[in-house]
Parts: structure tokens; C-alpha cells; sequence
């Protein structure tokens, strides 16, 4: 219903924002070192062809046709597009003024059932600063709400959304649901993990009843249940494990009592935070859970944290975890994740798995490999251009191309910083 | 009279102020108990630190980012005695020097970080720790930073991997004035007096905008505005003048009559009028920071810096011509509405403007990182097309945090006397590849990527074994 909507509505939002990004048939990115992420892994110098939003050629030779735009990228290096996971961008535009804010819930009857994807404003400023920090994708993650005796586990689902300038920002909502459990969780049920985990298993049961008996639901003859309709009705997919459960845990403990809750109830797990996970990387890696983490969080935040360490990453690699790179301070600081992921590799993380946790990972977590992620002919054309070393702080982008459109490299940040270059000019910056 | 003048002047200099206030002062004067007049002994809780011990050592053959804007290729730096004795291109090392060989590597004065909060919020993060913000009041200047220091946090081990050697920690910005901050050396200490870094001023954390009207606003007292918040200043500063009148009005008459009463909080505002105490001031906005320029010049004392500044771009002629140091960053933005036109070009157009650009964290994972931060502020600015080196760049966060903390005549840049706090990395700073090989403070190694031996831990990350380390 709601997808009809806005597929209904996006064409005209395409017709009105077209002219902001640069709008090509066919575009060549040549010359260029390509970290494809793909089978032909690193090319020294080679050519992306792109042709009608998606890449038609990658290689050391590939002919070009006349009409192509050119964009010559000598000297540069040419990645996938980046993904911001685990991020508000989008849906918070000032942390501090709660209007803003869409990223969670503080009612007592939508929780597992918020979503995420009504509030995605294609007119975010924080998004163009995102975009230039070679970011095209975003899974837009809700957290936690707090309401006066609101006891929820759930904060919601998240949605995958699109940085292109030219388009509706929304890709796909309900992807992943969100769950928050350790000291967060408890905070919500019960103020401890044995009661925590109870409610979250009596949910579980709940939803499964719920599945099987809508008609009894419906017609009253129901017996007592801690979740709204609509709650229940969002986690019908997660409890058949067709929808991804994204829970929020940082404690290895906490963690070994995840896998064995998925697998009690085949629930498709992903664990975002998993500062300890590094302490279990051989039974996550065999229960093929792969792990959300900011590689930065190193310090003892919290008693649940203590075992964190800089190698986290790099021994869940190792391990054979599958991971994705989260910057765990929202969208406004969403390019500093590159930066991240270079620590990583500071920390022993192999390079190519630094780029593939910011793009071909969460691909595959959030179902769309074979789509985007990786520079192989077929793909969907979400590509950057670096100036150097992507995982640089003194490297920058200089083009970020999405649907195989070349996007406006602008923002808000520049145009202050262009307006306030020159201070000593007759009339105020306000002229300029 | 003549004498009480010399006294007061001493009092000032902090020198041999006891001497001044008992054996020299006139009969008449009742001998008050010292703890009663805030002059006879301003620093109650003495620096105990003492350079470990190190050995002459040569750095030979680094590239050195010297802090203050130069460049050696193939440089020999030579460290004594824990001070810089020399540092020149192609020297050979002298006999008696323990020589490291630093060829194709680099090396910079230790880092300093100018906004710190580590030990008065330290790890882990629980509320029993968090003793960052006196927010009882909007005016706590009696309370001092130092006194919520908690010298086990991890986090002094985890900056010192990353090549922090000194940090201003501050009290929170809850209050208009939250209280005095105390700059830090950063070594391993069982107490926190032996962390002090000796003869360092003390600060003032002073707080604009949003965060005082709001948590005084929301409890119904006043500030509730950002004009609550100035008459708040200016009434204070009207008092803590009408204080240091009184009692320089009552040394100057010889100590005759009742000896004023002591408020601590007053000494401290008192300390700023006369110069000793820096104000170390929380302002984002370039109308804010304006403000508080002209209440500085109405009261007649200085701005050390201002800390976050998010627009400090925006007015950094005046900074310039006010020498007031803007300590921001590069990525943190929006987070605020007065945090809204932050950008990450600040320092870099602070910088091109002669103005006094530092990068500080406010946060002990940033702190582990302030190089890097250092290079996303730097690619900001040329990509404006702003020509900065990267050793200017390195002042950011080494020379002018010092001048900031009141201690660039003792650290902060590779000079000969300056202090040895000195980092050696394994490749460019700006890199994010590049790490702190070894950290010297005074000339002691202190930390040492190589040796486990000289990796110290604090005693909450005893039972760790894996954890919290590289």
C-alpha cells in the first residue's frame, strides 16, 4: 500500500529533481585504478562504462563509444559507492531539536511496527554532505524510543535509501527490523537480562499465535498479548525469518545468548554494535551472523564493553564474519566511516575487506548483492572517484556518480565556507 | 604601605607569598589563619610530578613536523636531561646519546589535547562517574575540575596511543561558569596532583548558548535565554571586581580593620581580573563569541579561546585581532542548532585568516585521533584552495593547544628547552595508516608500540587480557 504510494509519486519527483544531477546515457570513468570489489579484484588502469544507469563494462580495455561523457579519472581511484549503515541520515537534521528527529518512537503501541521510511527527507541538508563524502546508499536504522512506562524492546525497521540527488530518496522500506537487548534492552523491560530476554521470548511466542490465529484475533477470542496489533503484524516476517532482526548488542555474553536464540527460533540475525563479538568470532561465523561495527569503539564505555579493542575487525574478518562498517554518530558525521575502516586496516584489517565492509557487505546483509556494491557489469552505476587512497582523510571525492548519474559535489558546509572565504568585502556575507 | 603594594605585586608573580603575608606585614594586622586569605596560598593542591627517567637519546634521520610551522627532512633531534637540546638536518649522533634510528619515519612534539574530559567522565561511562558538571547552579566557578579527576581511566592510556602527552580537562558546559580547569601532563598516576603539569595557569571554563539556558530553563531559574545568560556574566563580573577591590583595598591598608570574607568562587573569577586564570570559553556562534568579546573588554580581562566555535570562519579577522585561540572540528556539525553552520574548513579558514586554529576532541575516541582529524580540517581548507602544509597543520594540535593552555614557553614545538614530549610515528601523522611508535614525555618513553613492558594499563583493565589495547 504504502510502496504503491510512493511509487505513484516518484516519477514526478524524478521530472522536478532531474536537474540537479547531471543526467547521462552513457559515461565512461577511464584511466582510472578500479577496486571493483568483484572477481577481477584490483585493475591498475582500466575503464567503468556506464550505460543507462548501469555499468555495461569494467576492465584494463574497453571501447568506448562517441557519445559518451567521458570523465577522466588519471591518477585516481574508483570505488563502488559507499554505504552509510546503521545511520539517521535523513531522518534527523538537528540532533538537539526533537522536531527533527524521525528516527524512533516513544508510543506504547508502535514499536516493532515503526517505520522508519515515511520520515526520509529527500530535502536533507545533512544528505549532499553524506554524498560528497562518496556515500550513495543508506540504511536508515531507527533507534529506541523512550516513553513514560513504554516497556518495548523493538525500535523499529529500517529502510534502504538512495543518496541520488535525481531521485526519491526511499529504496526500500522494512528491511531489517531493529532490537535492542543488553544493558539497552534492559533499560526498556524489567531493568535485567533475565527479564529482558523473557519478554523478548514471550513476544516471540506471541507473534507466532498471532500468525496462526488472526481470525480468533479478530474476533476477540484472544488471550492476553504485550504487543499491539501492529506490532504484531510487523513481526510476523521477522519471526518466519524472512525479515532480517538487527539486534543492538555489545557484550560477548549477550551475544553467545543471541545465537542461541536464533537458533531456538531460525531467526536471521545480524548484530549491530558487537564491540565483544571479536570474543565469539568462531560461532558467529559458523552461524552465519554477520556483525555491524564502528572499528573505533575501543574504550570500556560501559560494562559491557570492556573486552573492546581496535582488532575487532580485523579478527572478525579473519574469523570468516561477514562485516559492515557503522559510524556510530549518526548521518552528520556518516563520512567519517571511511576514515574508520582506514583504522581498521591500521589494526590488520586487509584493505580490500576495509572497502568491501563499506560496500559489497552490506549488500549482502541487507539483500541487495548482485545489484550494487560492487563495480561488475550488470550493477546498478553507484560509483566515486577518488583523488587518492579512499580510506584517506586527505583524500577526497571528486565525482560520485548514482544510477549513473554524475551528482552535484555541493553543500550547504561548502557554500557557507565559499560565502565566509573573504571577509573584507564592501556588503556583508549576506550579499554573497 | 609601600611594602603592602610589594606584597600584593608578589602575590600576583606567586612568589614567596607567605614570607609577604606574615613575617613583612604590619603589627596591626591580626594574623589570620592562611587558609582565610586567597592570596597567602593560590595553589592548595601542589603539581607532585616528576619527569621519569630517560636517558640522552638521538632521533636520527626522522622527518620532523616541528610544531610551529617547519619542516626538517633527515632530521637529528637530541633530547637531555628530559629537554630538547638540538634539532638540525644530516647531524651526526654524539658519543654517550642512545641512539634511535627514526629513518623514514616521523616525529612531532606530543600532542596536546585543548578540550579534555577525560578523568572527570571517565570509563566506563556510568552515572557514578559522571563528574563533569556541578549543574546545581549556573555560577559554580569554586568548584575545580582536578577535584573529579579519577587518574585510573583508561582513557589517559588509550590518547597517550594515540600521542596525546598533555590535555586541558575541563568541567562540562552545564553552567555559565562551570568551574576551573586543570591542564595535565599525560603520564600514569596514582593521584591526580601527580599528573599536574607543573606551572601551568589554571583556566576558566566559562559556557555560552544552548546549554546553560537550557538546563537552568527547564528547572524554572534563570538563565532561561541567551540574555538571561549575559546578565548572568555581567553580574557576576560585577561582583567577583567589587571582591578583589576589597581585598586589595584591605592589603594595600595594611591589613587594617576586618580581613574580607573568602569565596572560593569569587577567587577564582577574581583570578581571571588579575590575569592568572585563562578563560577557556564554550561558544559556537560568531554573534555569541562576539558578545563575549566586548563583556571581556567591559571587565577588563582576556579570552584564552574559545572552544568548539563552529563559526569561528565567520569572524576570524576578529579572532585575529583579539588573539583569541577557536578550538573546533572537522567533522562534528548539526548536531545543535548552534552547531548547525559548523563546517569542516574552520580551522583551516581560521588559520589563512593569522588567526590561532586548534583541533581539540571533547571526547576520549576522537582523542585517540586528533592527527586525523587534523588532515580532514587540512583537505577541507585546500579544497577551497587554501595553501596550508602539512606542518602547519601539526600546530593545530601542537603549538597553538599550547598556547592555549598557557604552556608554549615549555611544550608544544620541537625548540631547544622546550620540554621532550616528543612522538615518533610510523609514517606521516595525517595518515590514517600512521600510528605512535613510541610516546616520550620529559624525555622518558613512556609508551612503546613494540614493547608490552611499556604499555601501561589502568587498574579498572587489570582483569583484561585482550581488550582496550591496540
Amino acid at each position: 500500500m504504502i510502496r504503491t504510494l510512493l511509487g505513484a509519486t516518484a516519477p514526478a519527483l524524478v521530472l522536478v529533481l532531474s536537474t540537479l544531477a547531471a543526467t547521462a546515457d552513457t559515461l565512461a570513468i577511464t584511466n582510472a585504478r578500479i577496486l571493483t570489489g568483484g572477481a577481477k579484484g584490483d585493475i591498475g588502469n582500466g575503464t567503468i562504462l556506464v550505460v543507462n544507469g548501469r555499468i555495461a563494462a569494467v576492465g584494463a580495455k574497453v571501447s568506448i563509444p562517441r557519445d559518451a561523457t567521458v570523465i577522466d579519472a588519471a591518477g585516481k581511484t574508483v570505488t563502488p559507492g559507499l554505504y552509510a549503515v546503521g545511520t539517521n541520515l535523513g531522518v534527523v537534521e538537528v540532533d538537539q531539536v526533537e522536531e527533527t528527529n524521525d528516527n524512533s518512537s516513544s508510543s506504547q503501541s508502535i514499536s516493532a511496527s515503526f517505520d522508519i521510511s515515511h520520515g526520509i527527507d529527500p530535502q536533507s541538508f545533512v544528505i549532499p554532505v553524506a554524498r560528497n563524502g562518496g556515500i550513495t546508499r543508506a540504511v536508515v536504522t531507527p533507534v529506541n524510543g523512550e516513553g513514560e512506562g513504554r516497556e518495548l524492546l523493538f525500535a523499529g525497521q529500517a529502510a534502504i535509501a538512495t543518496l541520488d540527488a535525481g531521485s526519491d530518496p526511499l529504496v526500500k522500506s522494512r528491511v531489517a527490523m531493529v532490537l535492542a537487548l543488553g544493558e539497552a534492552g534492559t533499560g526498556a523491560v524489567g531493568g535485567s537480562r533475565g527479564a529482558a530476554i523473557v519478554a523478548l521470548k514471550a513476544d516471540i511466542e506471541d507473534v507466532k499465535w498471532f500468525s496462526r490465529n488472526r481470525g480468533n484475533y479478530n474476533s476477540g477470542a484472544t488471550r492476553e498479548l504485550r504487543l499491539s496489533r501492529p506490532d504484531l503484524e510487523a513481526l510476523v516476517p521477522v519471526v518466519q525469518g524472512r525479515m532480517k532482526l538487527m539486534v543492538m548488542v555489545h557484550k560477548s555474553a549477550d551475544i553467545r545468548e543471541v545465537i542461541r536464540l536464533a537458533r531456538q527460533h531460525r531467526l536471521d540475525i545480524v548484530i549491530a554494535g558487537g564491540e565483544e563479538a571479536w570474543e565469539v568470532a568462531d560461532e558467529l561465523a559458523r552461524a552465519r551472523i554477520p556483525v555491524i561495527l564502528n572499528p573505533t569503539t575501543n574504550l570500556p564505555g560501559s560494562f559491557e564493553t570492556r573486552d573492546a579493542t581496535m582488532d575487532n575487525a580485523a579478527r572478525l574478518a579473519k574469523a570468516g564474519v561477514l562485516i559492515a562498517f557503522a559510524n556510530g554518530d549518526g548521518g552528520h558525521r556518516a563520512p567519517e566511516a571511511r576514515y574508520n575502516a582506514g583504522n581498521a586496516v591500521a589494526h590488520g584489517l586487509p584493505h580490500a575487506d576495509a572497502i568491501a565492509a563499506l560496500t559489497s557487505n552490506p549488500a549482502r546483509i541487507f539483500g541487495e548483492a548482485g545489484k550494487v556494491g560492487t563495480i561488475e557489469r550488470g550493477q546498478q552505476a553507484d560509483l566515486v572517484v577518488w583523488s587518492g587512497d579512499p580510506l584517506e582523510p586527505l583524500s577526497e571525492a571528486t565525482a560520485v556518480i548514482i544510477n549513473g548519474r554524475t551528482q552535484p559535489m555541493t553543500s550547504r558546509q561548502d557554500e557557507l565556507a565559499r560565502r565566509y572565504l573573504k571577509l573584507d568585502e564592501p556588503l556583508p556575507p549576506a550579499y554573497r | 604601605m609601600y611594602r603592602a603594594k610589594f606584597c600584593v605585586a608578589l602575590a600576583v608573580a606567586a612568589m614567596v607569598l607567605a614570607g609577604c603575608a606574615t613575617a613583612e606585614a604590619p603589627e596591626a594586622a591580626k594574623p589570620a589563619a592562611p587558609s582565610l586569605d586567597p592570596q597567602v596560598d593560590s595553589n592548595p593542591f601542589p603539581s607532585t610530578y616528576k619527569p621519569f627517567a630517560g636517558e640522552p637519546t638521538a632521533f636520527v634521520g626522522a622527518t620532523a613536523f616541528t610544531g610551529n610551522g617547519k619542516r626538517i627532512d633527515n632530521a637529528t633531534l637530541l633530547v637531555k636531561d628530559g629537554k630538547i637540546e638540538s634539532i638540525a638536518a644530516g647531524v651526526a649522533a654524539p658519543a654517550g646519546y642512545k641512539v634511535v634510528d627514526v629513518r623514514g619515519r616521523f616525529i612531532t612534539p606530543g600532542i596536546i589535547d585543548a578540550h579534555s574530559h577525560l578523568g572527570v567522565y571517565p570509563q566506563p561511562g556510568v552515572r557514578a562517574h559522571s563528574d563533569g558538571n556541578e549543574s546545581v547552579s549556573p555560577n559554580t566557578a569554586q568548584v575545580w575540575a582536578e577535584h573529579s579527576v579519577w587518574p585510573q581511566d583508561e582513557g589517559f592510556n588509550a590518547v597517550r596511543r594515540g600521542g596525546v602527552t598533555a590535555m586541558l580537562v575541563l568541567p562540562g558546559s552545564a553552567n555559565l561558569f562551570g568551574g576551573r580547569s586543570v591542564t595535565l601532563k599525560n603520564v600514569p598516576s596514582i593521584t591526580m596532583q601527580g599528573m599536574k603539569f607543573p606551572g601551568a595557569p589554571y583556566g576558566l571554563k566559562m559556557a555560552c548558548g544552548e546549554n546553560p539556558k537550557r538546563v537552568y530553563g527547564t528547572k524554572g531559574s534563570p538563565p532561561s535565554t541567551r540574555m538571561g545568560n549575559v546578565a548572568g556574566y555581567r553580574a557576576a563580573w560585577i561582583e567577583a571586581a567589587q571582591y578583589a577591590r576589597k581585598w586589595d583595598g584591605w592589603r594595600a591598608s595594611g591589613g587594617k580593620g576586618e580581613m574580607p570574607g573568602r569565596d572560593l568562587k569569587l577567587d577564582t573569577l577574581a583570578g581571571v581580573l588579575k590575569g592568572e586564570i585563562l578563560v577557556q570559553n564554550h561558544c559556537y556562534r560568531a554573534d555569541e563569541m562576539a558578545v563575549m568579546i566586548d563583556i571581556a573588554k567591559e571587565f577588563g580581562y582576556k579570552i584564552r579561546a574559545f572552544h568548539h566555535a563552529s563559526e569561528a570562519y565567520k569572524i576570524a579577522d576578529l579572532l585575529a585581532k583579539n588573539d583569541i585561540c577557536a578550538a573546533t572540528w572537522a567533522g562534528w556539525w548539526g548536531f545543535k542548532m548552534e552547531s548547525l553552520d559548523g563546517i569542516p574548513a574552520n580551522a583551516a579558514l581560521l588559520h589563512a585568516a593569522g588567526g590561532c586554529a586548534v583541533i581539540h576532541s571533547d571526547d576520549p575516541i576522537l582523542a585517540q585521533r586528533l592527527n586525523q582529524e587534523a588532515a580532514a580540517a587540512l583537505a577541507a581548507g585546500r579544497k577551497l584552495g587554501l595553501r596550508i602544509s602539512d606542518e602547519d597543520a601539526i600546530g593545530w594540535i601542537t603549538s597553538n593547544p599550547a598556547k592555549m593552555l598557557g604552556i608554549l614557553d615549555k611544550t608544544g614545538t620541537l625548540e631547544p628547552g622546550k620540554m621532550a614530549d616528543v612522538v615518533v610515528w610510523s609514517a606521516n601523522p595525517l595518515s590514517v595508516y600512521a600510528k605512535a611508535d613510541s610516546v616520550y614525555v620529559d624525555g622518558a618513553l613512556l609508551y612503546d608500540r613494540a614493547n608490552p613492558g611499556l604499555q601501561p594499563r589502568s587498574d579498572f583493565m587489570i582483569d583484561r587480557k585482550a581488550g582496550g589495547t591496540e
